[in-house]
């Protein structure tokens, strides 16, 4: 029975992988732009999160109302003023930036928040458990992300195939010049994706500092999550994530029901599995 | 009447004598320090040293061979963990270890390259870091090398190095400064080969370079094992001057990656002059600004950005569009023979 639970809590547990990696694959699509700084914009908004709740006395999934729109505006105007200076030909400058960038986060928050361990309280929704037959049972909490993950999927599939902004997104991701031609403004696009990018790590942030405790060091930890999930699922596919994510999280688990020590290193193993049979991931979009 | 010249191809120049005259001094005042520098000094000038091993590697694969790797640190710490386990278990002297080490990191270089070649671009990045975490957690799992909170290098061990402290710590000077002029006599003797022709028309165009018949992937492939090497060696030496090793110290993504990207980044990248200059720049900043403490690490970050953002070949790289300024003797140049 332990390993059917570590299966189920590690397939929940993809969700918020899948969270982590959707940002990061919508914005490789669009503009082949890697952002280093991505785990740490995850830390940042779980202690936006977390200051939100603590002095406005909100839940935090009330404050999620404040902080996606935060994160979304930093987004915005982090890719207009920097980031779209960064892209071209060479991909050294957006890696450096943007690894810049991390440092810059990570060291910020310390100096704010100092290295404590923090967490967000969610109330009774944290204990709250759906028994299964079988005698399984799951926590409330991972089937509400599990949830919202598949929906944020799901918006961003529909923004990206069916609104005006993913055409735009398209456009520019199969020909920037084009485009710009036919009277797109490239940088407004990118900025879009990046806002919409950071939008989906506030979400990631805020359930992130619910589910575990965090400080300002852990979010590299969170990039290669998210990159794993991405390149397990298939470059530019999104539900691909989503599959990326859940390999990742049973396979941890399942590591960590072998030997403790192993949970993380079970994850990497299996990322590196794929790599070695298919190297351009399960369910490959663009090149 | 008119004036006849005849021209000839020139690598070398009157800078670059002149620098290859000041850095010979140089060495030997360096070489000297143990008869004029203290303790704390020399600890320093190690340091320095061996940053600048890892800043040139570094260096060498991003900036000539378009692999920019964050994962560094894991063939670091193979590399201090290798001294430690052929020391401590094969009975190998620690001398004889730092060798061997390079040894099998370039050979432990071999299967990672052949999977993580397969990303590209930032993607290959992140697939270092990957490999690097992988070594860390499996070290950590290693329970006779002290598991997570890692070993020390047992006392006998240490003292077989030399007898005497001082001797002790003139010996790790010397190599490690050994150490700084090998990496930088292998890079400079690769890039006047053949080979390195090849490297710097990759660095400027992958498509034309293609096109001249240079097969790429080997030589990305040979780089990368070069510099996984030579990293390991210089990670050996890191460690045997710590004394101490663990799996958190040895595979630290800030200490030898990030703050060598920011070295190779100031100073110039893709040229052999700029990682000397940006580790000069970097131990002087640390050195008046380490007591901020973050706030030192805040502005290293944002300096890497401005510098990324207003100079993207660093230092070096602005003093030589100005200036035509070469150090090393690399690139060819017409010269007006006198008649």
């Amino acid at each position: 029975m332990d390993w059917v639970n570590a299966i189920v809590q590690g397939i929940l547990l993809g969700g918020l992988y899948a969270l982590f990696a959707a940002g990061l694959s919508l914005i490789f699509g669009v503009m082949r732009l890697v952002n280093i700084a991505h785990g740490d914009f995850i830390v940042l908004a779980a202690f936006l999160g977390l200051t939100i709740t603590t002095t406005l006395g909100l839940s935090p999934l009330v404050a999620l109302a404040l902080v996606v729109p935060v994160m979304a505006a930093i987004g915005y105007v982090l890719q207009r003023g920097i980031l779209n200076r960064t892209l071209g030909e060479d991909i050294l400058p957006p890696l450096m930036v943007t690894f810049g960038l991390s440092v810059i986060i990570q060291n910020g928050l310390l100096e704010i928040y100092s290295a404590d361990p923090q967490k967000m309280s969610a109330g009774s929704l944290e204990t709250a458990s759906l028994s299964l037959p079988g005698d399984l049972n799951v926590g409330v909490l991972p089937i509400l992300m599990f949830v919202v993950a598949v929906a944020v999927i799901a918006g961003l599939q529909w923004i990206f195939y069916r609104s005006s902004l993913g055409r735009a997104f398209r456009a520019v991701s199969d020909n920037q010049d084009i485009a710009q031609l036919m009277g797109l403004n490239k940088a407004h696009v990118f900025g879009m994706a990046m806002a919409l990018s950071l939008a989906v790590v506030g979400i990631a942030g805020v359930f992130l500092g619910i589910r575990t405790s965090f400080d300002p060091s852990i979010g590299p930890g969170r990039l290669i999550f998210g990159f794993e999930a991405v390149i397990i699922g298939g470059l530019g596919n999104l539900w691909g994530t989503l599959v990326g994510g859940i390999i990742l999280g049973v396979s941890q688990n399942i590591g960590a029901q072998i030997n403790p020590g192993w949970q993380l290193l079970a994850g990497h193993l299996a990322f590196l599995f794929v790599l070695a049979v298919r190297p351009r991931g399960l369910f490959p979009r663009i090149d | 009447m008119t004036t006849e010249h005849t021209y000839s191809i020139s690598r070398s120049s009157k800078a670059s004598l002149i620098a290859a005259v000041l850095g010979l001094l140089v060495l030997v005042v360096l070489a000297a320090a143990p008869l004029w520098a203290g303790r704390a000094d020399m600890r320093l000038l190690s340091e320095v040293f061996l940053y600048l091993s890892l800043a040139c590697l570094w260096n060498l694969l991003a900036g000539y061979a378009g692999l920019v790797s964050v994962g560094q640190q894991a063939f670091v710490g193979f590399g201090g963990y290798m001294l430690f386990a052929l020391a401590m278990f094969a009975g190998v002297s620690p001398l004889a270890a730092i060798p061997l080490a390079g040894i099998l990191g370039a050979l432990v270089a071999v299967p990672v390259a052949l999977l993580i070649f397969r990303l590209r671009g930032a993607y290959f990045a992140i697939g270092t870091w990957v490999i690097a975490e992988v070594f860390r957690l499996s070290f950590a799992q290693i329970s006779a090398l002290g598991g997570g909170s890692g070993t020390s290098l047992p006392v006998a061990l240490v003292r077989s190095i030399a007898s005497s402290r001082s001797m002790r710590e003139a010996t790790t000077y010397w190599m490690a400064l050994g150490m700084a002029v090998l990496v930088l006599v292998v890079i400079y003797a690769l890039l006047r080969s053949r080979k390195g022709l090849a490297l710097t028309a990759i660095r400027d165009s992958e498509l034309a370079s293609q096109s001249f018949g240079i097969d790429i992937w080997w030589h990305k492939f040979a780089v990368y094992l070069i510099t996984a090497g030579l990293t390991a060696m210089t990670g050996a030496l890191i460690f045997l001057q710590k004394l101490r090793i663990s799996p958190d110290a040895a595979f630290n993504v800030n200490d030898w990656t990030a703050f060598v990207i920011f070295i190779v980044v100031i100073g110039g990248i893709g040229t052999l002059e700029g990682p000397i200059l940006g580790v000069i720049v970097f131990f002087l900043l640390r050195e008046t600004l380490a007591d901020l403490g973050s706030t030192y690490l805040l502005i290293l970050g944002a300096v890497a950005i401005v510098v990324m953002l207003k100079a993207p070949k660093g230092l070096w790289g602005m003093l030589k569009e100005r200036t035509g300024l070469e150090l090393f003797p690399l690139s060819r140049r017409v010269v007006k023979n006198k008649t």
